[in-house]
């Protein structure tokens, strides 16, 4: 694939820094624009009029959003260099890790947002959603299984799909009053070991610490507080 | 091939592939219509939803819901993974499903999942409320259509797969079928009622929903409007006295 690349994102986003992620490891120069999502760029009001939300990749001028579909647009489009695929060639291996993805996305985000965003006092909504959020986890933990990774020996789609949560499960911790790797050490481990041994993630993903004061401003923003 | 072999092959991938449904869902619908278009033999077993058969919460127990996809005894679930599937699995057969070029395979995601998160729930909304939440719902969900209808408009296709049916045409399936019976309904089956898509408004959309139930695949396995009637009608008197309670409880308190 042709043609320059530009990615709209937001430093502390999960789904934009899944795309971050992948295209470090295709080894795909990019250039990466911070959005201010109080107030967003004509630019990707522009090429997002559907959603408005990051991230969104621009190559050669033409606009992809959705982090899971731009996951596999990097994938399908970039793998000709040579560069490793993130989604395995068997059909049902496929199947199984674009499932997988898609629960992070309806069970474990829905219920992580919950816990941090439910305004000051909502004791019983936290809860709910501390509960919902520690499921999520045990279920994908109990999928890892004993592997090192999701994708097996080395880092996959749903990896990529997963792990630029794992800044946010220090707010998910503060806020729930649960803590990850108590109750999923397997994961935690994990999570660990992405950032180790693979500098693809390493470079991609912001401090925990800089999220929950990210979110702590959001929170006085909204009057949550 | 010669026909006893063709027999052979016929049936020796019914078994191989399997397929848990219920009849009223639009998602078991459209697998069933992907398999058609591949031209795939399968056995069909029909779920009772209030009664949900080992079967299904040992193939997908994470979800426990259809349509469940069964390919040589292992399980695929969700309907989009699982339309991802069988064009995966049977990409020599037939034709394509999702484009070939990477930036249109990614649209054709893009629009799937636009149904899902911006279309589906105001039409829901609309359909199960009155007064003047129906009324937002319906601008809501108009609003989306219209989306829909400038880009099916500006391609000149007949399909949003192009000349033939493809994955957004599937994922957009619901609306060719629901939608009119949403507006009958609704309207409480009086001809001069509130419609959704109507060929002024929407004219590109208004022929791709008729073209589509007319395509080959669709054709074979008609979506079951007389039964889904009545249970549409249910479902929206359901939500529509329960949010009436609901309002007579908060007022008396």
């Amino acid at each position: 694939m042709e043609g320059v690349v530009v990615l709209l994102n937001c430093f502390v986003s999960p789904f934009g820094n899944r795309v971050r992620i992948a295209l470090k490891f295709k080894g795909v120069a990019y250039e990466e624009k911070a959005e201010n999502l109080a107030a967003k760029s004509p630019l990707l009001l522009s090429s997002n009029p559907v959603h408005a939300k990051v991230p969104v990749l621009i190559v050669d001028g033409k606009p992809v959003c959705e982090s899971l579909v731009i996951l596999e647009f990097i994938d399908d489009g970039f793998s000709a260099a040579g560069a490793p695929p993130l989604l395995p060639a068997d059909p049902y291996a496929r199947a199984h890790a674009r499932f997988w993805a898609s629960y992070v996305d309806t069970k474990l985000n829905e219920a992580g947002m919950r816990v941090w965003r439910s305004p000051k006092g909502a004791t019983a909504a936290v809860e709910a959603a501390r509960k919902d959020t520690v499921a999520a986890l045990k279920t994908l933990e109990a999928e890892l299984g004993g592997k090192p990774y999701f994708g097996g020996d080395a880092l996959g789609y749903v990896d990529v799909a997963l792990v630029p949560f794992a800044p946010w499960f220090l707010t998910y911790e503060r806020f729930g009053g649960f803590t990850v790797a108590a109750e999923c050490p397997a994961l935690a481990a994990w999570a660990d070991r992405c950032v180790r041994e693979n500098t693809c993630v390493a470079e991609s993903l912001p401090e925990a610490e800089h999220v929950f004061q990210f979110v702590c401003g959001m929170r006085k923003a909204f009057g949550l507080d | 091939m010669d026909h006893h072999l063709e027999q052979q092959a016929a049936e020796s991938e019914k078994k191989a592939v399997k397929l848990l449904g219920m009849w009223a869902s639009p998602y078991v619908l459209q697998v069933r219509w992907a398999l058609a278009m591949k031209g795939v033999e399968y056995e069909y077993v029909e779920e009772d939803l209030r009664s949900k058969s080992a079967q299904l919460l040992a193939y997908n127990p994470v979800h426990k819901k259809v349509p469940v996809l069964v390919y040589h005894g292992r399980p695929i679930a969700e309907s989009q993974v699982i339309l991802e599937f069988i064009d995966d699995a049977w990409n020599h057969r037939g034709d394509p499903i999702l484009p070939r070029d990477p930036y249109r395979r990614a649209m054709a995601r893009f629009w799937a999942r636009f149904k899902q998160d911006k279309l589906s729930p105001p039409i829901w909304r609309w359909f199960t409320t009155e007064g003047e939440e129906q009324e937002a719902a319906y601008e809501a969900a108009v609003e989306q259509l219209l989306v829909l209808e400038k880009e099916l408009a500006v391609s000149g296709k007949p399909f949003f797969g192009g000349e033939k049916v493809g994955f957004v045409d599937l994922s957009l399936s619901p609306l060719a079928y629901v939608i009119p019976i949403y507006e009958e309904i609704v309207t409480g089956g009086g001809g001069g009622g509130v419609k959704m898509v109507t060929e002024e408004k929407m004219p590109s959309l208004a022929a791709w929903m008729g073209r589509f139930l007319s395509s080959p695949a669709v054709r074979g396995h008609l979506p079951p409007l007389e039964k889904l009637r009545p249970r549409c009608q249910a479902m929206r008197e359901a939500f529509l006295v329960s949010a009436r309670a609901k309002v007579e409880q908060q007022q008396q308190q």
